[in-house]
């Protein structure tokens, strides 16, 4: 009751541009980090950051869907895994020089791999949106989570592309000249890829159709009696979640120079569930947190002990139970790190 | 009378054995008031969730300007100019009164597939929405978080959603239920003002309001109409009385 006096519409103009120094500031230092690690002698520090920046876009992607519109996706590594095939697949056919079905050539380029990457998932998000958004609530998780697994055993079927072994690229695409071997490249391709992706992600929350996403998890019957039909609106809201998922596979398979069925497993769909929850449900910076606590804590607890995974999940509990919000909410969302549902 | 905004054709629901619609049929005059009375689970709100598409019906028909909704959504109905309020409220309790009235605004304007420009600073949607609110009383409360207003709030505003989408028919789910004397009296008065503008289909327990605002009420128990008229041939009609109304109310 005490929050009566909150605003939560509009911000006063000096936060906000304390907000927006602030945000300049994180992304510089951010920028600087490739650069700074090695001289402190942490240089295989700069993978793993790039691991949380690529894990931040999936997780940040899954947020549109889960946290703006309450739509609990439960197989969001399904676009995650498309993506990464696709810059997978392309360059073994890049490789062996043998066009896809005898169509389409592969290619090594970032510029056209990555965008592919990008547009197929959308695609799989489309078709698998458009059927699983017939269903809500539980159907739908159990849905999402069952489409997922069908795409995960297509890909440890298809032996020609590697099976359940996964498939290698000996080397990443080729982008611009740079060299995406060299760590501190890639960590700066993925910090941009999250930037833009973040940009993106911050207008559409604020926009019309964010606003009516709002609205659909919220309540649903108000929002059709306003005369807007749910739908479409979930369904591109699938769809632009899909592509990030596709976005962030296309650059871990460049990381990685691997991909694999585990890509798509419904236990990395819980993963980046978890990164959500764990961040802040609903915004903006809450996943990208979630990304970075999620894949640090595996690093440092795995570093301590085999059974990692035994201390991991209490740990979370903790944070599900005190933290409402996540810790983007025990940051604070006066600082601008958390959220705004718009 | 001249050709009614809303027409009823033996509209039928059934719950496995319970009918809860029987055979209704009613219709309502442009500009005019109709009041659905009866006790408690007679089927008032499920006629209401039927006429606004949220409930498929058995049989009958539902003519909304002369145009048969069959088959049209929910959303489809409002679009058509047939608004509704909900018994219990139904806002965005996370926003702000004035974003829960821009949303419907927004809604008037067409589709909302766009995805780049900031919609609480957008003067096509905050400046409409605040006069809708200043006409509800409700403008010193613009920037309050829905979940802070009152009970009362919650139906003056929920109505001014609706009011905000132009709707030529509204579907008032007991609209005062919930509210004090007072705030009863309120909503008789705004209720009263828009009364020859948009037509009402009127579900209220609060015979004071129903008595003061109604053109012609019906009478349901048990899904099915036992009378419909003025005023004062309901309150007179010995039927309804053993029915429904109590001395106190009479």
């Amino acid at each position: 009751m005490a929050r009566a006096a909150v605003e939560p519409g509009l911000r006063p103009l000096a936060w906000e541009m304390r907000g927006r120094v602030a945000l300049a500031l994180a992304f510089v230092l951010l920028a600087a980090l490739p650069f700074v690690l090695p001289l402190l002698g942490a240089q295989a520090v700069v993978g793993l950051a790039t691991r949380m920046l690529i894990y931040a876009i999936a997780a940040a992607s899954l947020n549109l869907i889960l946290g703006y519109a309450g739509l609990v996706s439960f197989g969001h590594a399904a676009y995650y895994g498309v993506g990464a095939y696709v810059v997978g697949i392309l360059y073994a056919h890049w490789a062996s020089d043998e066009p896809l079905l005898g169509l389409v050539p592969g290619t090594d380029q970032f510029l056209l791999a990555v965008p592919a990457a990008v547009i197929v998932s959308g695609l799989a998000a489309l078709v698998l949106g458009a059927l699983s958004l017939r269903t809500s609530g539980v159907q739908f998780i159990m849905i999402t989570l069952a489409f997922a697994q069908m795409l995960f055993f297509l890909f440890v079927s298809l032996d020609h592309y590697g099976g359940d072994d996964g498939l290698i690229m000996r080397r990443p695409n080729a982008l611009l000249g740079l060299n995406l071997r060299d760590d501190a490249t890639m960590y700066l391709v993925a910090l941009g890829a999250l930037a833009l992706y973040l940009l993106l992600l911050s207008r559409i929350v604020r926009s019309r159709f964010g606003r009516v996403l709002s609205g659909i998890r919220q309540d649903e019957r108000r929002v059709i009696a306003l005369g807007i039909e749910p739908y479409p609106y979930k369904l591109a809201a699938f769809v632009i979640a899909g592509m990030g998922a596709g976005l962030a596979g296309a650059l871990m398979a460049n990381m990685t120079r691997f991909v694999s069925p585990d890509m798509l497993h419904w236990t990395k769909s819980g993963e980046f569930m978890i990164m959500v929850i764990l961040g802040g449900v609903g915004s903006l910076f809450g996943p990208v947190l979630g990304a970075a606590c999620l894949i640090g804590l595996e690093y440092v607890l795995a570093g301590l002990t085999e059974d990692w995974q035994f201390y991991l999940g209490p740990l979370l509990v903790l944070v599900v139970l005190f933290a409402r919000g996540g810790l983007s909410g025990l940051l604070g969302r006066r600082a601008g790190v958390g959220g705004s549902d718009g | 009378m001249a050709e009614p905004v809303l027409r009823i054709e033996g509209l039928v629901k059934r719950f496995g054995g319970l009918l809860a619609t029987n055979e209704l049929s009613l219709d309502v005059g442009p500009g005019e008031i109709h009041a659905l009375i009866g006790p408690n689970g007679a089927g008032k709100s499920t006629a209401i969730a039927q006429i606004a598409g949220e409930l498929p019906s058995d049989s009958g028909r539902i003519l909304f300007e002369g145009r048969d909704l069959a088959g049209l959504s929910g959303a489809a109905r409002a679009r058509l100019g047939l608004g509704r309020t909900f018994q219990v409220p139904r806002l965005l309790e996370d926003d702000t009164a004035l974003d829960n009235v821009a949303l419907a605004i927004q809604a008037r304007q067409g589709h909302s597939f766009r995805f780049w420009a900031d919609a609480r600073r957008d003067a096509g949607l905050r400046g409409p929405a605040m006069a809708a609110l200043e006409r509800a009383a409700l403008a010193d409360r613009a920037e309050t978080r829905v979940a802070d207003l009152s009970h009362g709030e919650h139906k003056q505003l929920e109505l001014a959603v609706a009011l905000a989408l132009g709707p030529r028919m509204l579907l008032l789910d007991e609209p005062m239920a919930g509210l004090g004397a007072t705030e009863s009296r309120q909503m008789t008065a705004i209720l009263q003002g828009l009364k020859g503008q948009v037509a009402m289909l009127l579900v209220e327990h609060d015979m004071d309001a129903v008595f003061a605002l109604a053109d012609r009420v019906t009478v349901l128990v048990y899904g099915r109409a036992i009378a419909t008229g003025l005023p004062e041939e309901i309150r007179a009609d010995p039927e309804v009385r053993a029915a429904y109304l109590t001395e106190g109310d009479a």
